[in-house]
């Protein structure tokens, strides 16, 4: 289980990004993080693998906390949480094997992994991820070459190369169509169901939400204003979350 | 509401002489109201007397003057020197000497008698053909090309053909008119009368046979050569230097580093000692290598196991050590490999060098190629030591950092600021004693340790003060730092033209190409690492987030989501650099560094304008393709 609390986020031109926020995330379950575009959602992703420093509060993950994690313990904590971004984040002049073997990095020797060396096991583990998420033709073409949905499927076999226990979504669809934003999300539950891979996922939509989450928090202006059941978000509840000018759309 | 002056719109609209309008109508048509545009025409006035005046003083300061270009004897030496530019000596031709000879009788004597003057060919006319002594003789010749260089001699009498003498007759060449004629009136000598006809002699030289490449030329293409290559070395060796300086110089990369000021002050504290024990340690293995391979196979036989043991060693630092003693032993094995490496470097040194001779006395004309591995050999034996202290500094100083700053994690409050404190204390004096040491050295000061004492104790005073006053858990941003005061150097290096640094490196390596070489790359490092680390700041951050996220450390997220990124343009900006460098080059002989710019400035100093014009075209046409081919380059890779 992973237990936030009393999360606060404060950047350094002192905008206030999170509040005391804290939920629960329970172990195999898939959670959905909503909120408008600078709620706090990505901030809140960022701060449990500690790509960005929390300012107060505590991340505790099965008993062990993050927050207080020394730099090299850090690194064994982060190999264990996957994470998938909006921007898929692949370094896009490197070839898509490349790529998703840099999913490696935290498990490998540091010396051979400078020279680009890795064991035959993880290039077969590399291959076999590409292959779940379908794309195993592309594995020798740069990353650029792919579409976005493809890029994100990269993203996805990057992630796996370190065995999650958690996987981290920030807006995996955001900038994909809806057809493709479903195929990302059916990966993604899937993961969810089949792996049991905890599954902490930022999400635009409330329909995404409502058909792949098994729970949802909602932030607005950096405080949680509702964490429940998905279906139990419903006009009433929306306009807390969204403000009272939003719409319901899709 | 507020009565302050400024009434508000309703206020305004109210009372009709608070408008605008209503106010400057009320005024008296006599005094208009200093307007905005009056002051701003005396402002442009005043700029411009301003202007005025910087050039007035600038045209001063510089000299510019018109009067001197326009004096005849400047005139005719430019004119000199463009003709000799315009005409280069590409191609030269066989020259045969001729000898046009007239009798003259020296004083004049009616008994002898002198033959007719042959007509077909070149000749030349004395009137009168006797003369008393040092009379005039006025020297005329005919059917000679027009444009020739004529020299006029006067041989006089001697007892056997290989006494003679050629006396200068005409301290200048002349040159014969369109005609292919000339006149020249020759004072005769006061001395050497002879009974019997003496000789004038008109020499000139023609042309024979086919055009060949002038000596300038084959100087040229041997300097050009060297001054390409001199470039090619120069931008090798500062790109190679540039590349992990750029990091250094990157504020993205340097600015995630922060550690908490006691375990900062435990690295400084630790890294002289590091960087001196590394120092003695890899300079006493360099020793011993050179001693073990005085027996050739003895070497060899050292040089594979120790290469073999170092393989096991680093297959035994990659399994993953867990636990409370993981750290120790992975230093340990480290130390061991480090050693290990630095040993075989120094076999392989040694015997490259030894191979090197060799190679120089077998290999005959490719002895250049044993020379090279000679040179590389010697370079690793030099620097090896050299680099040993700087991995023995940054391994120490980093594992100091490291471990104590895991103490002040879990340390007492009470503890970690005593912990703080002392370190801090010795960290400032032992390094404001080397700096003061270093500065003491420099000005030669007579008694160092009192001079020494003083700021070291101050320094080590102002760091304790400092540690009891912050915070010890909190970080202090050391990549910041160390980012400021690379860019402060590289700046520094910057403004100083390789044309300036080329002398001071005459002075220690000697004039030639290698103090070029040395200026040059040390000019592309400054310049490099800047233009390179402003690209690493300009890369994609997303990348790099997701490597992080993976537990990637620094080295390989730097490996894997930055340069990936940046290769593109550091290859462009090198290959932008190596075509700086050519032309560089080309002038960094005027400072002694070697190229063709030694040859322009000799040959300029020695007035050889149409010598120096062959180098200048040669340059030209260098620069010029060098250019057009890194065009393409860089069109291609980008």
């Amino acid at each position: 289980m992973l237990e936030v609390k009393n999360l606060t986020k404060i950047y350094d031109n002192e905008v206030l990004a999170l509040d005391q926020v804290s939920f629960n995330a329970l172990k195999g379950k898939f959670t959905a993080v909503i909120g408008l575009s600078g709620s706090g959602k990505s901030t809140l992703l960022r701060c449990i693998n500690r790509l960005v420093e929390p300012t107060a509060g505590q991340v505790v993950w099965d008993g062990v906390d993050i927050t207080a994690a020394p730099q090299e313990d850090l690194r064994l904590v982060r190999r264990r949480i996957g994470m998938i971004f909006q921007q898929f984040n692949l370094v896009t002049r490197s070839s898509v094997l490349t790529n998703v073997l840099s999913g490696r990095l935290g498990y490998v020797n540091p010396l051979w992994s400078i020279i680009h060396y890795f064991p035959k096991e993880d290039i077969s583990k590399a291959m076999g991820n590409l292959e779940r998420v379908d794309i195993a033709d592309k594995a020798h073409n740069r990353a650029d070459e792919l579409s976005g949905g493809q890029q994100q499927r990269v993203g996805i076999a990057r992630a796996l190369m370190q065995d999650p226990e958690l996987m981290l979504a920030d807006e995996p669809v955001a900038s994909l169509d809806p057809v493709l934003a479903h195929s990302i999300m059916k990966i993604l539950k899937r993961l969810n169901q089949e792996d049991g891979i905890t599954v902490i996922c930022s999400l635009h939509f409330l329909d995404l939400v409502q058909q792949y989450a098994d729970r949802a928090v909602a932030l607005n202006e950096g405080q949680l204003v509702f964490d429940g059941l998905p279906h139990e978000i419903d006009d009433e509840r929306f306009k807390e979350i969204y403000g009272q000018e939003a719409e319901r759309i899709g | 509401m507020p009565q302050n002056q400024n009434s508000s719109p309703i206020e305004a609209r109210l009372r009709p002489e608070a408008c605008p309008e209503h106010n400057r109508r009320a005024q008296p048509e006599g005094t208009p109201p200093r307007s905005k545009g009056g002051w701003r025409s005396l402002a442009v006035f005043l700029a411009v007397v301003v202007i005025v005046v910087v050039y007035a003083y600038g045209f001063q300061v510089t000299k510019v003057d018109l009067e001197k270009p326009r004096e005849e004897r400047r005139q005719t030496q430019l004119t000199n020197i463009i003709r000799g530019l315009v005409r280069p000596r590409l191609v030269e031709y066989e020259e045969e000497r001729l000898e046009i000879d007239a009798p003259i009788v020296m004083p004049c004597d009616s008994r002898v008698s002198l033959p007719p003057v042959d007509t077909s060919g070149r000749y030349i006319e004395l009137t009168p053909n006797c003369v008393k002594l040092g009379g005039e003789v006025t020297v005329k010749g005919y059917n000679f090309e027009p444009g020739e260089t004529v020299f006029l001699f006067f041989i006089p009498k001697a007892a056997s053909i290989h006494d003679q003498v050629e006396l200068r007759l005409a301290q200048d060449a002349i040159e014969t008119d369109s005609q292919g004629q000339f006149t020249y009136v020759a004072e005769m000598r006061q001395d050497r009368p002879s009974d019997e006809p003496q000789i004038v002699r008109a020499v000139t030289k023609i042309r024979s046979g086919l055009p060949h490449p002038s000596d300038t030329l084959k100087d040229t293409f041997g300097k050009i050569i060297e001054t390409i290559f001199l470039a090619l070395i120069a931008t090798t060796i500062g790109t190679a230097l540039a590349i992990p300086i750029s990091f250094l110089a990157a504020r993205n990369l340097m600015s995630a580093m922060a550690s908490p000021f006691g375990s900062v002050m435990a690295g400084l504290l630790i890294a002289p000692l590091g960087g001196a024990l590394g120092l003695i340690l890899v300079g006493w293995l360099t020793g011993l290598a050179d001693g073990l391979t005085q027996n050739l196979a003895l070497g060899v036989v050292l040089l594979v196991a120790s290469t073999v043991v170092v393989w096991l060693l680093i297959r035994l630092l990659s399994r993953d050590y867990q636990g409370r003693f993981a750290v120790w032993r992975r230093g340990g094995l480290g130390l061991l490999a480090v050693s290990l490496v630095a040993l075989a470097l120094g076999l392989l040194a040694t015997l490259g060098m030894k191979l090197g001779v060799w190679l120089q006395v077998t290999l005959g004309s490719f002895g250049f190629l044993g020379n090279f591995v000679f040179v590389l050999a010697d370079l690793i034996v030099t620097f090896l030591p050299l680099l040993g202290g700087l991995i023995g500094l940054s391994i120490s100083s980093s594992l100091a950092s490291s471990l104590s700053g895991r103490f002040l994690r879990t340390a007492k409050p009470a503890v970690a600021k005593v912990f703080t404190a002392v370190v801090a204390t010795l960290a400032g004096v032992l390094l404001a004693a080397i700096v003061v040491a270093i500065v003491a050295w420099l000005y030669k000061i007579e008694n160092p340790f009192g001079f020494v004492a003083v700021p070291a104790v101050m320094v080590g005073v102002v760091l304790l003060a400092i540690s009891l006053i912050i915070d010890v858990q909190r970080p202090v941003p050391v990549g910041i730092t160390v980012y400021n005061i690379t860019r402060t150097v590289l700046n520094a290096l910057r403004s100083i033209e390789p044309l300036i640094m080329v002398v001071a490196f005459a002075v220690w390596v000697g004039i030639g190409p290698f103090a070029g070489v040395m200026a040059l790359a040390l000019h592309t490092i400054a310049g490099l690492g800047k233009l390179y680390s402003e690209q690493v700041e300009n890369i994609l951050v997303g990348p790099i987030e997701a490597v992080t996220a993976t537990g990637a450390n620094r080295l390989q997220t730097i490996a894997y989501a930055v340069i990936p990124q940046i290769v593109p343009p550091y290859i462009a900006f090198t290959i932008y650099r190596w075509d700086i460098n050519v032309r560089m080059s080309t002038i960094i002989g005027f400072g002694g560094g070697g190229g063709i710019g030694f040859l322009v400035q000799q040959n300029l100093n020695l007035l050889k304008y149409r010598d120096a014009s062959v180098q200048m075209i040669a340059i030209a046409i260098v620069v010029a393709t060098l250019d057009f081919a890194s065009a393409k380059v860089r069109e291609r890779i980008i």
